[in-house]
């Protein structure tokens, strides 16, 4: 794509976009192009970043500084996120499982939940938000005022420096953070119900882990590091791509947020569905 | 001098001579220019930008590229670097044709050049000694310490010792061009790309930057080419000027070429200059 700001040449009037209403045809087949276009662009973008990534010289202080910005700094919120989950799933499990006589299986109702797709999806939709914005709107930033140009006019592969570290700190960071918001989760479920009846947190971990095994936990937590390169690979394309200055930081972020938020979603019924054939 | 796209390298080369250079460095011992171009063509959309551009500099030598707003200026020296693929027309590095390079290879490549932004582009996350510092951490290994005396040393040269750890938002426009000067010098480059190095600055601080750019050029012997609106600017730092117009190379000579020439464009350019 031609940055029309950094070559200071004025961009070339271009036809109006078809709406839905003037043309539905022309609407649909325009909206198509464009999808195919972004879907060819961001598999390019992913051949750079790959490529990048696995040549020397490596990027280990700027990988360093990314997994703290991502994961340490997104630890508060995981957690919280995670804690509150746990309270809601022990009141709203509580109520029905009393309903249907099986209290004695509030313990592992919670605690599968959490582990099995509760704890997962919400550390990856806290990341996506939090993470998401923040690299789509520094990389824009960046892309707008030429800082990107200059590091590739240093001689440095921005690829490499700025998109295969923040990526890679994701899909690290985001199993980590999964089990402390897991932790959270299991931790604050039982508090919830130690309010209401005595029982200590051995007893609810015993009762809660009772018949779990690896392919409970495993899979589930290792299933975000998929999250990880979803949510870093769409932020850093989107931001690498920004033209059109402060709107197009705006919608660079924007769009970083919802695009990772939906892929995130779709992801998972997809990841699930392998998971339940291959760990049944 | 006539309208020509063509520029006289053995004048070049005798400026170049007359300085005494030593010649040492890669492209001068085997007597090829620092950067050629040749039939350098660039459109966006329907819009023709580049129209078959050819410019050959120098070591040593000073090339102004003058010309109107939106004339491809910025455009010629963003596709010298390789940060845009031209649609057809080659350009040579020190002999090398960067057609078709991979972004590694270029990185080689443009270990030998300096860049200057036309807002200096610096690091809005490092202090102005990180900005400096930033391409030699990439590229040299060194102490820490041997480091920091080189960006300090090359600071002092473009007098902002003072201001090292200040944020580039923190300075005013002419120190950020001076910062961006020293970030793009700090690898010692064989050739200075400069894109508007006086745009937006005040007379004084145009004139301590022309005197700068002059001053680095004598004491490191670059290739340099710099876009610029500025006529003073360019008759102070410039060995020759080329003035582009829809494209074209209108005219390329010395500076009292341009003042001779009786091609239309030409006057009124100097007209409104």
């Amino acid at each position: 794509m031609i940055d029309h700001a950094a070559t200071g040449v004025d961009a070339p009037v271009s036809q109006p976009a078809k709406t839905f209403i003037d043309s539905p045809l022309g609407f649909a087949k325009n909206t198509i192009n464009k999808t195919l276009e972004w879907f060819g662009d961001l598999g390019i973008f992913f051949w750079h970043v790959v490529r990048a990534a696995v040549t020397p010289p490596y990027e280990f202080r700027e990988l360093f500084r990314q997994l703290d910005e991502i994961g340490s700094k997104s630890l508060p919120l995981v957690a919280l996120a995670g804690a509150a989950t746990g309270v809601v799933l022990s009141l709203e499990a509580r109520y029905s499982l009393t309903r249907f006589g099986a209290k004695s299986l509030l313990p592992a109702a919670i605690v599968f939940s959490v582990i099995h797709e509760t704890g997962p999806i919400i550390s990856g939709l806290v990341v996506s938000g939090r993470v998401g914005a923040g690299i789509g709107a520094e990389l824009a930033s960046m892309k707008v005022t030429e800082q990107i140009d200059a590091i590739e006019a240093s001689a440095v592969n921005p690829y490499r420096l700025l998109a295969a570290t923040r990526i890679l700190a994701c899909i690290l960071a985001l199993p980590l953070l999964t089990l402390a918001g897991d932790a959270c989760g299991v931790l604050m479920g039982w508090v919830t119900q130690a309010m209401v009846e005595p029982l200590s947190l051995h007893q609810f971990i015993n009762s809660g882990f009772k018949g779990a095994n690896f392919n409970d936990f495993l899979p589930p937590t290792f299933k975000t590091a998929v999250f990880g390169l979803i949510i870093g690979l769409i932020a850093c394309f989107q931001g690498m791509r920004t033209q059109g200055g402060a709107a197009g930081v705006g919608r660079a972020a924007t769009n970083s947020v919802v695009l990772s938020s939906l892929f995130v979603i779709l992801a998972d019924v997809v990841l699930v569905k392998i998971i339940i054939v291959f760990f049944p | 001098m006539a309208a020509t796209d063509q520029i006289d390298v053995s004048t070049a080369m005798k400026q170049q001579e007359s300085r005494g250079n030593t010649g040492e460095k890669t492209g001068e011992k085997t007597g090829l220019p620092a950067v050629a171009v040749e039939n350098l063509r660039q459109s966006f959309g329907s819009q023709k930008v580049l129209n078959g551009i050819t410019l050959t500099v120098s070591r040593g030598e000073t090339l102004a590229v003058l010309g109107r707003s939106g004339t491809g200026k910025s455009v010629l020296l963003r596709i010298i670097i390789g940060l845009q693929k031209p649609d057809s027309g080659s350009v040579r590095i020190q002999g090398e044709d960067i057609a078709g390079f991979s972004l590694d290879q270029m990185g080689e490549i443009r270990k030998k050049m300096g860049f200057l932004f036309q807002h200096a582009a610096l690091y809005d996350s490092l202090t102005v000694e990180q900005n400096v510092a930033f391409p030699l951490q990439h590229h040299r290994k060194m102490s820490k310490s041997e480091r920091s005396d080189r960006v300090r040393a090359l600071l002092a040269e473009v007098g902002m010792e003072s201001h090292l750890d200040k944020m580039p938002a923190d300075i005013s426009g002419g120190m950020q061009k001076r910062v961006g000067l020293a970030r793009a010098l700090i690898l010692e480059p064989d050739i200075l790309l400069l894109d508007e190095p006086t745009a937006g600055l005040d007379p004084i601080s145009s004139g301590e930057i022309d005197d700068l750019v002059l001053k680095l050029q004598h004491e490191h012997h670059m290739a340099s080419i710099v876009v610029t609106h500025d006529l003073h600017s360019a008759k102070t730092i410039a060995d020759r000027v080329a003035l582009l117009n829809e494209g074209n190379v209108v005219i390329a000579g010395s500076f009292e070429d341009l003042q001779k020439s009786d091609i239309e464009f030409v006057r009124e350019f100097l007209k409104h200059s």
